[in-house]
């Protein structure tokens, strides 16, 4: 994986359902100069900006990168636009680490941002003839029938869902930037909320939000203030129409965390992980991608979440932060997770602050489930 | 850094119409083409550029996927730029050590839409886009603001439609005549045509290299810069991004027998010739150029395809080539390519 790479800053903005103070550009800005100030730099000390986000026709403007040079300090440097679908914020990190770890560059800083509140996402996700078949209404329509799959292989009481539903906005309460603050929240709540899709119900999905997040990203020789040390990265793609795959629990998913468990040195996922941040943007992911990644075995992943183990005060906590179903600004949530991750292992996390955080996982998936990027993030040099 | 090669490159025969190939039907066959051409059926990494907004749908790189027989799962990125940038970025990930070839593609079907009025969208949302300032008017401000003579214009016209008739790959396009105008001081012949095309290209390290090519096309240098996005905050008659990234990627370290670049209009070949400081000597655009074929977002790939086609059979033993981005190049990308 050559060189050494660092999170060294991180920022954040305030997750919400509509920014009508900041433009795009305000937007980026105020999470670019929250994470060079979290790492006591400006942007003149950036060698190069690579910036991620999901389909440009959330917003309508087409390669926002042009634009978005200017805010984001890149006028005579290189700057890139990453776009993989929702495992897009994964990927803007990775290929942000990656200019570090080829040895190309010393300072990185990674952004990625959704306005969502310019466009409506379920249309701009409902893709449409003649271009492709119909995957129904939204994402919730599409991954539906992949969880109802889950539950037929799993035998997972219907229930689980709603576990999660809680489980992570009560960890949002405690973390400043979440978008859903929802006090009281419990599974009679969770329950009395409409189905949308089968078995998914308004509060087992994730939000619509506006927000951006932003990393400085540096070698070991550029390294200031408080780092997480990248252990490792990987990325897998699969065909979305492959007969035959595994839409449930795909391979892409467990060959990308094979390969990233390896460079890290992680046999045991369950006992070397401290804190997980996976995207879960709709609450049965959790039980479904504690398999995928090898923290439970095939069927067993339903009765992780039963026991609690997933709670920040369980043994392996999954989204401290509230995760993707608290806070969704579709093209940063990849993003997101990867940098609660390096928070967590800096001990910077505050009040969702996992004690001890020693190594930690970020992971996006986009797509059909079909595209993935992780990171393992830790305290200690590898 | 770590020697990198181009030892494939293919490309569709472009089309001026949608003749009803998907967007993953126009890739595969020049998938397939690199792949057969180097004996890989894997590669250590792969990327690609595209543009949603050329088929006004969401994640059309998606299905572009199914055409890579992308099983078991690999390891993959993708750009929402010309596959110039899909490149490098495989470029930088081969600096890792870990891993030794690359497949790297780029697609484009600009027949689907209104070009011109679709480009106006990549601009400042709030202060720049609603005042309709299209394609070929901020092109037009541009050369406007060069100020080239008109012969010189029509004799880069004139020559890249006579290359492209003998590339089989473009189009035959007849001299350029007439003096319609398109928008002031463009004239109709000086606008790139609507083109559906795709490009592939495979990168290797070192000995895998020399295995798969007798005359690997060897990465010496290659760079990006971008520059501000308003257009008043530059001095338009200059490309400083361009330069930039020409010093970063080392152009002036030796003589350059053959550049291509992707100038969209004519009087975009002579700001960058100047920004990269190619002498007279130099052989331009050999292909045709962007004005014999514009395959928005793989058009900068094949400038990079057809200068390492120039060291791969021998008539070139230094090249390089060039990449835009944004409107009135903002983004540049130069590659030098050595025997």
């Amino acid at each position: 994986m050559g060189n050494r790479c660092a999170v060294i800053g991180v920022g954040q903005t305030h997750y919400t359902t509509k920014r009508g103070d900041v433009s795009i550009a305000g937007l980026v800005r105020e999470a670019a100069l929250r994470a060079l100030a979290d790492a006591g730099l400006s942007f003149k000390d950036i060698d190069a900006v690579v910036i991620g986000k999901a389909p440009d026709l959330f917003e309508g403007v087409m390669m926002p990168e042009a634009y978005l040079a200017d805010a984001l300090g890149a006028a005579g440097k290189p700057m890139m636009r990453v776009h993989t679908a929702g495992s897009v914020g994964g990927s803007t990190a990775l290929v942000g680490a990656s200019l570090i770890q080829g040895g190309v560059h010393e300072r990185v800083l990674v952004v990625a941002f959704e306005k969502q509140s310019e466009s409506n996402a379920t249309w701009a996700l409902s893709t449409h003839l003649p271009f492709n078949a119909s995957l129904v209404v939204g994402a919730g329509g599409y991954f539906a029938p992949h969880i109802r799959e889950y539950m037929r292989k799993s035998g997972a009481p219907g229930h689980i869902g709603t576990l999660v539903a809680v489980k992570d906005r009560l960890n949002a309460l405690k973390n400043p930037y979440a978008h859903l603050k929802i006090p009281g929240i419990d599974q009679k709540m969770v329950e009395s909320t409409p189905m949308l899709w089968e078995p998914i119900r308004y509060l087992e999905t994730c939000p619509s939000s506006d927000g951006a997040c932003a990393m400085v990203l540096a070698s070991e020789s550029a390294v200031t203030g408080t780092p997480a040390w990248v252990h490792g990265t990987a990325m897998r793609s699969e065909p979305i129409f492959r007969a035959g795959r595994d839409t449930v629990s795909p391979q892409a998913g467990k060959d990308c965390a094979a390969d990233v468990y390896r460079q890290a040195g992680i046999t045991d996922p369950r006992r070397q992980i401290d804190v997980a941040e996976v995207y879960v943007p709709f609450s049965w992911y959790e039980p479904m991608w504690l398999e995928n990644l090898g923290f439970a075995a095939e069927g067993e992943g339903w009765k992780l979440t039963e026991s609690g183990a997933t709670a920040l005060d369980g043994d392996i906590p999954w989204n401290a932060s509230g995760g993707v179903l608290s806070s969704n600004p579709i093209g940063a949530s990849g993003l997101i997770r990867f940098a609660e991750a390096a928070l967590q292992v800096r001990g910077m996390a505050g009040e969702h602050q996992v004690e001890g955080a020693r190594t930690a996982l970020g992971h996006a998936y986009g797509g059909g489930a079909q595209f993935f990027a992780m990171w393992i993030v830790g305290r200690e040099r590898l | 850094m770590r020697d990198v090669a181009i030892v494939a490159f293919a490309q569709t025969r472009h089309t001026d119409h949608d003749t009803g190939l998907s967007e993953h039907e126009l890739i595969q066959p020049v998938i397939n083409e690199v792949k057969e051409r180097t004996g890989l059926k894997r590669f250590g990494f792969t990327c690609s550029g595209s543009c949603d907004y050329l088929a006004g749908a969401p994640f059309s790189f998606v299905s572009a996927l199914d055409a890579l027989a992308a099983w078991p799962p690999i390891s993959e990125s993708h750009v929402e730029m010309d596959g110039a940038w899909a490149l490098y970025e495989a470029w930088v990930r081969l600096q890792h050590g870990d891993i030794d070839s690359a497949l790297v593609y780029g697609f484009g079907k600009s027949s689907l839409g209104d070009l011109r009025t679709i480009m106006t969208l990549q601009l400042d949302p709030y202060y720049l886009a609603p005042l309709g300032l299209d394609q070929l008017s901020y092109a037009a401000l541009q050369a406007a603001a060069l100020g080239a003579e008109r012969k010189e214009l029509d004799e880069i016209v004139r020559r890249s439609r006579a290359d492209g008739r003998g590339n089989p790959y473009a189009f035959d396009l007849p001299d350029p005549e007439g003096d319609d105008l398109a928008v002031r001081p463009l004239r109709k012949a000086d606008v790139p045509p609507i083109t559906d095309g795709a490009a592939a290209i495979v990168l290797a390290t070192g000995d895998l290299a020399g295995r798969l090519h007798p005359n690997p096309a060897w990465i010496r240098g290659i760079a990006h810069r971008t520059e501000p996005h308003y257009l008043g905050m530059r001095d338009l008659a200059r490309s400083a991004s361009a330069a930039d990234a020409a010093r970063a990627a080392g152009v002036g370290k030796g003589p350059v027998e053959v550049a291509e670049l992707h100038a969209q209009f004519p009087h975009e070949e002579i700001i960058l010739r100047r920004a990269l400081e190619l002498g007279g000597d130099t052989v331009i655009n050999p292909s045709g150029g962007p004005l014999a074929a514009n395959p928005v977002m793989a058009t900068g790939l094949i400038r990079i395809g057809e200068a390492a086609r120039r060291v791969h059979d021998g008539t070139a033993r230094r090249a390089v080539a060039h990449a835009a981005s944004g409107p009135c190049l903002q983004q540049n990308l130069v590659t030098v390519l050595e025997a």
